[in-house]
């Protein structure tokens, strides 16, 4: 078990050697207010470990301890960055640095609002990061949404990834054809896998049950539809290029969606505007005479359909199985980034077996003494103070909702530590009283029986990850259920 | 993807060649295991020095890319300054062949390289001041493809990563951009639809 090494001597009350127990006595009864301050995260996501980073880096006195529900830490870099995108996933050895360093220790296992309340680590710690991120994701709400073939993109990229609670999802890709709603960047990942060739998968960290799946995969057409137009796609150009160098496939697009980009393109920022420019020249230039041999090579399509909502999931005659998708056709109101879909009252019919509903993740409440803003999901904040509670922050997408990549979540991250870090240094966060953090918390913890994980435990399930993975060629083949990651760190 | 592969190899490549980045997946040692050092480490380069006053790995890899144990060659040296996020100047002597994100983390100036060189973020982005920024090769378009995710993007924009100084740099001056406190970094506010 982790903890700041306790001690169990033989008729004796559990002490803690060093210097939390000397800082006590020096504290005790004074007002003293360079008590040793003690932060917890909640979430070991990228959030988490970037706001332990930069309280670490700017306070040379706080500890910090950062707990996690699973028994693996690193949340969506592990879960979400997509098994062909491993360079991403490189952030994970800054992360390991800030986990080893001596004023930082990661409690996985343990489920906060669960087997330990927010009100206890309050107690407990002077003050209290929420960077739990989000678990959720937005539906549809449309008619059919319950069939058999339908998923959101949280839970078919948690299923490819090896989430264990997508463990069982088993999608069924005996069809052609695949329908994606939604046009970010987890779209895209999501088309990208359903049509990567097994080649370049299988020497990934994808599942293996996924990856049998795809193997088996009858899908060779994928769409992915968005209410608005190729001006307001929500994806970017790294993830577009892929998708357009996609080995073995080709692309289809509805000419007509592009009319009047062109003309919109010389006011728009360059990131935009290299997006776009792109986007054009895949759905409308001609192709050379190599390309249109690639093209007539290629066993696969994708493409963008643009101005459809979808309105209805159709199903088989016993009601059972997705057969279709009914889409509403939209036009736009005003342009740019502000552009609404307005319904014409149009109907399309796509035949499809498979739907994925990519239009966003949510963030769940954690604790009723938690505030939290059920409309947009998220907790509301200034700089990452918590409104109106004290000692409470929070982080990353749980702070600024859903969207962002690594970038945006370390810079949310850094905020949220420099506004801690300001209110320790101006006394607005009282640390004039002593916290006992983990020590009560591993206390609380034991007595409830939930046994957390330490990070030199997440080692070991690591290392056993990557010698299973070596065996087939892959940087590592993920253990699946939380039961077969406890035991390996029990070992 | 595998074309993006191909560059990716070929750029991690010219960058180990110019000693910019240790590569410890193809060193010898790390496959006997009998390098001792932690490739996570970030500190850790001053090791590979002393690992190789024995061997002479071919490769080249293993070599420190900080300041050579031998004397310094004037011609080698590249003076840099570094203008961190509250405006502070910090000057640093460089050699020909130094990579500025890792020159920046072996001077302790927090500028971030979350996936470690390998054109997957822009958490380097930096500002090129304007005297040197044309000297610089263009970018690759998978580096421009990064730099558009950058928040505050402006004309002079770079990913530290991919600057590798050269005798004409001398003098170049890179500021990290400022982190905003906003709701976005760029006080960029999405419209709902």
């Amino acid at each position: 078990m982790g903890g700041h090494g306790v001690l169990l001597l033989p008729g004796l009350r559990r002490w803690t050697p060093g210097r939390s127990a000397w800082m006590s006595r020096l504290c005790g009864g004074v007002r003293f207010s360079s008590c040793t301050p003690k932060v917890c995260i909640v979430g070991s996501g990228p959030a988490g470990f970037y706001t332990a980073q930069h309280l670490l880096k700017t306070h040379q006195n706080v500890h910090v301890d950062i707990y996690e529900r699973l028994p693996v830490p690193f949340g969506l870099v592990r879960f979400g960055v997509a098994p062909d995108h491993p360079e991403v996933k490189n952030v994970i050895n800054t992360f390991t640095q800030t986990a080893k360093h001596s004023r930082c220790r990661f409690y996985g296992n343990v489920n906060v609002g669960k087997d330990v309340s927010v009100g206890e680590l309050k107690q407990a710690y002077h003050a209290v990061v929420l960077s739990y991120g989000a678990e959720g994701n937005r539906s549809m709400g449309v008619p059919g949404e319950g069939l058999a073939g339908v998923y959101s993109a949280k839970d078919f990229v948690g299923w490819y990834n090896g989430h264990p609670s997508c463990r069982e999802l088993n999608p069924d890709l005996n069809c052609e054809t695949a329908v994606i709603l939604g046009q970010g960047n987890v779209a895209l990942d999501v088309a990208r896998v359903l049509l990567s060739p097994i080649d370049i998968l299988k020497k990934t960290d994808i599942t293996q049950p996924a990856l049998e799946a795809l193997v088996r995969s009858q899908i060779r057409r994928v769409l992915i539809v968005g209410r608005r137009g190729p001006v307001q796609v929500a994806c970017t150009i790294k993830e577009l290029r892929e998708m357009v160098n996609l080995p073995g496939t080709k692309s289809e697009m509805v000419e007509a969606d592009f009319d009047g980009v062109t003309e919109a393109l010389k006011d728009l920022p360059r990131p935009r505007k290299r997006l776009t420019e792109l986007l054009l020249k895949t759905a409308l230039d001609t192709p050379g005479d190599k390309e249109q041999q690639r093209r007539h090579q290629a066993s696969r399509t994708w493409g963008f359909r643009f101005f459809r909502s979808p309105s209805e999931v159709l199903a088989d005659a016993d009601g059972n199985k997705t057969v279709g998708i009914r889409l509403a056709v939209t036009r736009l109101e005003g342009s740019g980034e502000g552009a609404r879909a307005v319904l014409t009252g149009e109907v399309e019919d796509v035949t499809c077996g498979l739907v994925i509903s990519s239009i966003g993740y949510k963030s769940h409440p954690i604790d009723p003494s938690v505030p939290f803003d059920t409309r947009r999901a998220v907790i509301p904040n200034t700089m990452g103070r918590v409104k109106q509670a004290t000692g409470l922050y929070c982080s990353g997408w749980l702070k600024t909702g859903p969207t962002g990549v690594i970038a945006t979540t370390m810079n949310n991250s850094f905020d949220t530590a420099r506004s801690l870090v300001e209110d320790m240094e101006s006394e607005a966060l009282d640390l004039s009283s002593v916290k006992t953090g983990s020590e009560v918390i591993s206390a609380l913890l034991e007595e409830r029986g939930v046994k957390s994980v330490s990070f030199s435990d997440w080692e070991k399930i690591d290392s056993v990850e990557m010698s299973r993975g070596e065996a087939s060629g892959k940087p590592r083949e993920k253990i699946l259920t939380v039961e077969e990651m406890i035991q390996v760190a029990r070992t | 993807m595998a074309a993006a592969a191909a560059v990716r190899s070929s750029m991690g490549l010219t960058l180990r060649l110019s000693r910019a980045i240790p590569d410890c997946s193809s060193c010898p040692l790390n496959r006997l295991k009998s390098c001792g050092v932690n490739p996570q480490s970030r500190g850790s380069f001053e090791s590979f020095r002393t690992m190789n006053r024995h061997l002479q790995t071919s490769i080249g890899l293993c070599h420190s890319e900080e300041g050579s144990s031998n004397a310094e060659d004037p011609e080698d040296v590249v003076n840099v300054v570094y203008i961190d996020r509250s405006g502070q100047r910090i000057p640093v002597k460089a050699k020909v062949g130094d990579n500025v994100l890792y020159l920046a983390h072996k001077h302790g100036i927090d500028l971030e390289g979350a996936c470690e060189a390998s054109l997957a973020c822009s958490t380097c982005h930096v500002y090129v001041n304007a005297e040197h920024f044309d000297k610089l090769p263009d970018p690759a378009e998978r580096e421009d493809d990064m730099l558009d995710m950058a928040p505050m993007l402006q004309e002079n924009s770079r990913l530290g990563c991919q600057i590798i100084l050269t005798p004409e740099l001398d003098g170049i001056e890179l500021t990290l951009p400022k982190i905003t406190r906003n709701f976005y970094v760029d006080g960029h506010v999405p419209k709902p639809h």
